[in-house]
């Protein structure tokens, strides 16, 4: 019982854990959109072809935060 | 944990339709992760793929691209068209320029044969007022001649007969050779 | 464990934020086999049904000069046909009517999962792993069909220094097969993500004092999602498109 509770304990610290990276992938999709603008308002002319790389960078740095939102699910409602 | 939750869903029995949901119908775990239901999904969702790809590939797509081919000849067609009409309006323009400029030359040229005609008319009255004008100077000035040469006349007339009165009068013989010579002599002093 | 915690409490918070992904058949209670019409028929079938209201229906007329609905249909065949054009250039264009298949199927997935009470296909991992493994098959095969052992250049980088050449090679490969399983669980992941969150603020709404910080809160995540609704889709569809290209143009 002793170990149950612990594990009980360590499943929920763990997912709180794992909802940090959530918080670091907002740090990363904001780098991604915060570089787009300053280099889009530096030359606005080239702005418009990027907007792809723009959404394919946001995705990227956007999948990891939902990662570590998986794992937090897993870790409360799947262990 | 999960586990164990299973062997007590398992030991409910017959309330129990899925290893995944509760007897109050709540999910167990993810239900994404529900073993159980996966296959319906698949299935279903290669149906639904196969339908909407076939309804696409044989209706939609081409119809749409149809619908904007025909769009964009119509709109080349159109620009065609309007371009034609552009080259159109600027010959009209420039017709319509050319015709303007002969029509200015031509009045011009009115204007200055009206004037040329004027001129001539207005000189030859000048030169007849002339003609005429010097015309009756002369006659004046032969007349006026004449009537000056009528005068002296006239007036040695007189001044010869008045002298020839004067000496008779006087009591003397006038010698009429003797009294013109002396009256011409006075008139011209 | 949580789900009884919840169930037992009955009277403060309940949260039941997953209950939403539950599959349920449509008639009745039995067992869900492969073949029984459940809630996953039931939205799929409404999304093929939009599709061919939208495309079908909509474009009936053909007109030069088009309705609202048809000038929809066909503003997004164009962004889909210029997605495939601008990233794969002009041999990715006859697999348009796969890649427009993809992207309407998640699109309508998404949009017709925002609705209330409604069951969202495309948040579920398995619907959202066909889709991706099968793209990461079709591309696999169409790179070796078109290049044969030639498509394994994708991996070796002829221009970086030949000690790092194995090294990279390996991080490559591994990124090739790691595609597909991101692919999926990212689309999977957003959705289930957004419509989880939207649950949770539902449940505080069960008291009084925050409720409206929840009702307000419920209302901005739901405008988030409509965005995260189209992004993810595009975002679906123009990674597809990248994999094509490097199964096209493997060099480069």
């Amino acid at each position: 019982m002793e170990i149950a509770a612990a594990a009980a304990m360590g499943k929920f610290i763990g997912a709180g854990l794992a909802a940090i990276g959530s918080g670091a992938a907002a740090i990363g999709v904001g780098n991604v959109a915060g570089n787009f603008l300053a280099g889009a308002l530096r030359n606005p002319s080239a702005a418009g072809g990027q907007t792809a790389t723009l959404f394919i960078g946001l995705a990227f740095a956007e999948a990891l935060g939902i990662f570590a939102f998986l794992v937090a699910l897993l870790l409360m409602f799947a262990v | 944990m999960s586990t164990e939750t299973t062997a007590t869903d398992a030991a409910h029995g017959a309330a129990q339709v899925s290893a995944c949901v509760n007897e109050h119908g709540s999910a167990i775990g993810m239900p994404q992760l529900c073993a159980d239901w996966m296959p319906n999904q698949v299935f279903w969702l290669i149906v639904t793929l196969v339908v909407i790809f076939l309804v696409l590939s044989r209706i939609a797509l081409p119809r749409i691209g149809a619908v904007l081919a025909e769009r964009r000849g119509t709109i080349t067609n159109d620009l065609a068209a309007a371009e034609e009409l552009k080259q159109k309006a600027v010959e009209a323009e420039k017709a319509y320029n050319d015709a303007l400029a002969a029509a200015k030359l031509e009045a011009n040229k009115i204007v200055a044969d009206a004037r040329a005609a004027i001129q001539k008319e207005l000189d030859a009255a000048t030169a007849t007022a002339d003609a005429q004008i010097s015309a009756k100077a002369a006659e004046s000035e032969a007349r006026i001649s004449e009537i000056r040469a009528g005068a002296m006349e006239a007036v040695t007339e007189v001044a010869k007969d008045t002298a020839k009165e004067l000496v008779a009068a006087l009591g003397g013989k006038a010698d009429a050779r003797a009294v013109t010579s002396a009256v011409t002599a006075r008139l011209k002093g | 464990m949580a789900t009884e915690a919840h169930t037992e409490e009955g009277s403060a918070l309940v949260f039941h934020p997953l209950d939403q992904f539950i599959v349920k058949p449509l008639f009745g209670d039995g067992p869900v086999q492969w073949y029984t019409p459940t809630n996953v028929t039931l939205w799929m079938a409404l999304a093929v049904l939009a599709i061919v209201a939208l495309f079908v229906i909509g474009t009936r007329g053909r007109a030069i000069v088009p309705t609202r609905v048809q000038s929809v249909a066909e503003v997004m065949y164009g962004f889909v046909y210029k997605m495939i054009e601008d990233v794969t250039g002009h041999d990715g264009v006859k697999y348009f009517p796969y890649i427009m298949t993809l992207f309407l199927f998640i699109l309508f997935g998404n949009f017709l999962g925002l609705l209330p009470k409604s069951f969202t296909t495309t948040s579920h991992i398995a619907v959202t792993a066909v889709l991706g493994f099968g793209v990461f098959f079709v591309v696999t095969a169409i790179g070796f069909i078109k290049h044969g052992f030639h498509f394994l250049g994708l991996f070796w980088m002829s221009d970086a220094p030949l000690i790092l050449r194995p090294i990279i090679a390996i991080i490559e490969v591994i990124s090739y097969f790691v595609r597909p399983v991101s692919h999926s669980i990212r689309l999977a992941g957003n959705i289930m993500a957004g419509h989880a969150v939207i649950k949770v603020f539902a449940g505080f709404a069960a008291i009084a004092a925050i409720s409206p910080v929840s009702v307000a809160a419920i209302t901005a995540i739901y405008g988030l999602e409509v965005l995260v609704a189209f992004i993810q889709a595009y975002v679906f569809t123009i990674l597809t498109c990248v994999y094509l290209k490097d199964a096209l143009h493997p060099g480069h």
